[in-house]
């Protein structure tokens, strides 16, 4: 049974910019129901006893120091954005949204 | 703006019991971001204080900045939280443009600080606690401009500019409990917690918590029920709301707007609102449920955070003096009385006070200073008082002045005048308009002998016995001396010249 469908893939691509063709879809819709089973897979087996594990590795506090570094500059900052005006990023109108 | 049908608000508070809660965003005023080693500072030119951290990149590791943890630390110890043992930061997903990686990074149910309560002191001296559920530590998003549309705002926008630099600003969000039994009060209630924390936040010393900067932002959650024992109502949550006298009015629309609703057997949409700053209105913005589905997971980039016992402590052994604690000190040091203390709180002249006496004034004088003429003239040029153009050491200053002898009360006003209009310091002033109190009895005798030539008549009736008569004479020499005689050295100038 498919758990991803063709409409939520295109959703989701269509909210992230990314522009897909219907076979595009159709195929990782398919790739990525595999991974949602194999996951509800591991759920399957997972018994309330065990936590959960978010982390592989037994590591706590990595920090880092309130240091500076450079800002990117402005050009490598917009050098992919489609659009950009006052060195800022041009994004479509957004509507329905606060 | 608006045409919602609204209850009068003091009949609303009479038939429905308000419950409101809060959610204080606070921008740390760390140097560096949260996850990256981008600077952070106000009015830098758009897109420059940006890593590809900041810009959500693919493949870019984020480090926890330890500074800003630190800072979350000392805010729960400030508002008697539990700080957390072990806690994990989490991704909330959600699609804007202001969030490039289409997640936050925040953190969910493992805050680090929770179960607390502060203190809050209303106007009239009245102290109520607000319950604290959390206080997490979370990423700001960039800030985006709506251009076109007919006033700017989202609706009818053409297209948006995003901005990064925002972007990655460490955040803690307070999270309160909903607050029960604040009944009218609510929105004074409400207001008083927001300026409590703002001024905590500036004495802890973790952000600079201007309001009209952003720095500091409330959510505030209004609901109705019929009265204090019924189970709680569906809640609005007016965003961003962005200044003290904004948090009392949003409260007071909300509750006038929700009684409206349930009086005419309707349901209060759980939603959220926007604030209208022009007219203290909101209006809808969207549907909201508490099922709202961010996806919310542990974020695998970052390990978790677990403060050592030790560490906290450590935070906990270097908290300044809190607000509330140093005006309980200040108020005991001063003996001012109690209204006079609020007044003095309410009038934003703590500060200054405690600044001036320790320019070796007392009390009273740096009070009476601040109250009396400097309220006036700040009143009258519409500021705050600590944007007055005269410092806490200048008062003091010329209060040593007076004490002096060299000038008097009234003189010290002009001198006040001088000192704002930026001629120097209180003596330099004085100096340079030549106000000093007149203390050679040459000049005041010649002001003396003219003035009693010029009235015989009071010097035959103070010759007489009645010295009633004798304020005329000091008002007349005073006034030719344009009142920079000493009055007193005046009378026994006068008595001695008439032989009385």
């Amino acid at each position: 049974m498919s758990t991803i469908s063709c409409d939520e893939v295109a959703r989701v691509a269509a909210l992230a910019r990314i522009d897909l063709t219907d076979e595009e879809v159709a195929k990782f819709a398919g790739e990525l129901d595999v991974i949602v089973e194999s996951v509800a897979r591991v759920s399957k087996v997972a018994t309330l006893d065990v936590p959960a594990t978010s982390h592989p590795l037994p590591l706590t506090n990595v920090f880092r120091d309130d240091v500076p570094e450079p800002s990117l500059p402005i050009d490598d900052v917009l050098a992919a954005a489609p659009e950009s005006q006052d060195g800022k990023f041009v994004v479509a109108q957004i509507l329905g949204e606060e | 703006m608006s045409n919602e049908k609204l209850v009068d608000y003091d009949d609303a508070v009479k038939r429905y019991d308000p419950v409101i809660g809060i959610e204080v965003h606070v921008e740390l005023g760390t140097r560096t971001k949260m996850f990256d080693g981008a600077e952070q500072g106000f009015g830098a030119p758009a897109n420059t204080q940006v890593t590809p951290i900041s810009l959500g990149l693919p493949g870019t590791l984020p480090v926890t900045n330890g500074k800003a943890v630190e800072y979350a630390i000392r805010i729960g110890l400030a508002l008697n939280c539990q700080i957390a043992e072990v806690c994990r930061f989490a991704r909330k997903h959600y699609f804007y443009p202001d969030i490039p990686k289409n997640f936050q990074t925040s953190q969910s149910d493992e805050p680090i600080a929770f179960d607390g309560h502060l203190d809050v002191e209303l106007e009239d001296g009245t102290m109520f606690r607000v319950e604290i559920e959390r206080a997490h530590m979370e990423e700001d998003a960039g800030k985006n401009t709506h251009v076109g549309g007919a006033d700017g705002r989202i609706h009818g926008a053409d297209y948006s500019l995003v901005d990064y630099n925002r972007s990655g600003i460490p955040l803690v969000e307070i999270v309160t409990k909903p607050i029960l039994g604040a009944g009218e009060r609510a929105p004074e209630v409400a207001r008083a917690y927001v300026q409590t924390l703002r001024d905590i936040f500036r004495a802890l010393e973790v952000s600079e918590a201007r309001m009209e900067r952003g720095n500091v932002r409330a959510d505030i959650n209004v609901s109705l029920r019929p009265t204090p024992d019924s189970p709680l109502g569906t809640r609005s949550e007016t965003k961003n709301v962005n200044s003290f006298r904004s948090i009392e009015k949003a409260v007071r629309y909300e509750v006038s707007r929700h009684a409206a609703i349930l009086d005419a057997g309707n349901k209060v949409p759980q939603e959220t609102r926007h604030f209208h700053e022009e007219d203290g209105t909101t209006s809808s913005g969207r549907p909201k449920s508490d099922a709202d589905d961010y996806r919310y997971f542990p974020e695998p980039d970052l390990v978790p955070v677990a403060p050592s016992r030790q560490w906290v402590e450590d935070i906990r052994a270097a908290l300044p003096e809190l607000p509330a604690a140093r005006r309980r000190r200040l108020h005991d040091a001063w003996g001012f009385a109690d209204a006079e203390m609020r007044d003095v709180v309410n009038a934003g002249a703590l500060d200054l006070i405690d600044a001036t006496v320790a320019a070796e004034t007392t009390p009273a004088a740096a009070r009476k200073w601040w109250m009396g003429e400097l309220s006036r003239v700040a009143k009258q040029a519409d500021v705050a008082l600590d944007e007055l153009a005269i410092t806490p050491a200048q008062v003091g200053e010329l209060q040593s002045l007076i004490d002096a002898k060299r000038i008097n009360d009234k003189i010290a006003r002009q001198v006040i005048d001088g000192v704002l209009a930026g001629e120097g310091d209180p003596a330099a002033v004085v100096e340079a308009r030549g106000l000093e109190i007149v203390s050679d009895d040459g000049p005041l005798l010649a002001a003396i002998d003219e003035t009693l030539a010029a009235q015989p008549d009071i010097v035959e009736k103070v010759r007489g016995g009645n010295l009633g008569p004798i304020g005329a004479i000091i008002g007349a020499v005073m006034k030719a001396t344009k009142g920079q005689a000493d009055a007193g050295r005046v009378r026994e100038l006068i008595i001695e010249r008439i032989g009385a």
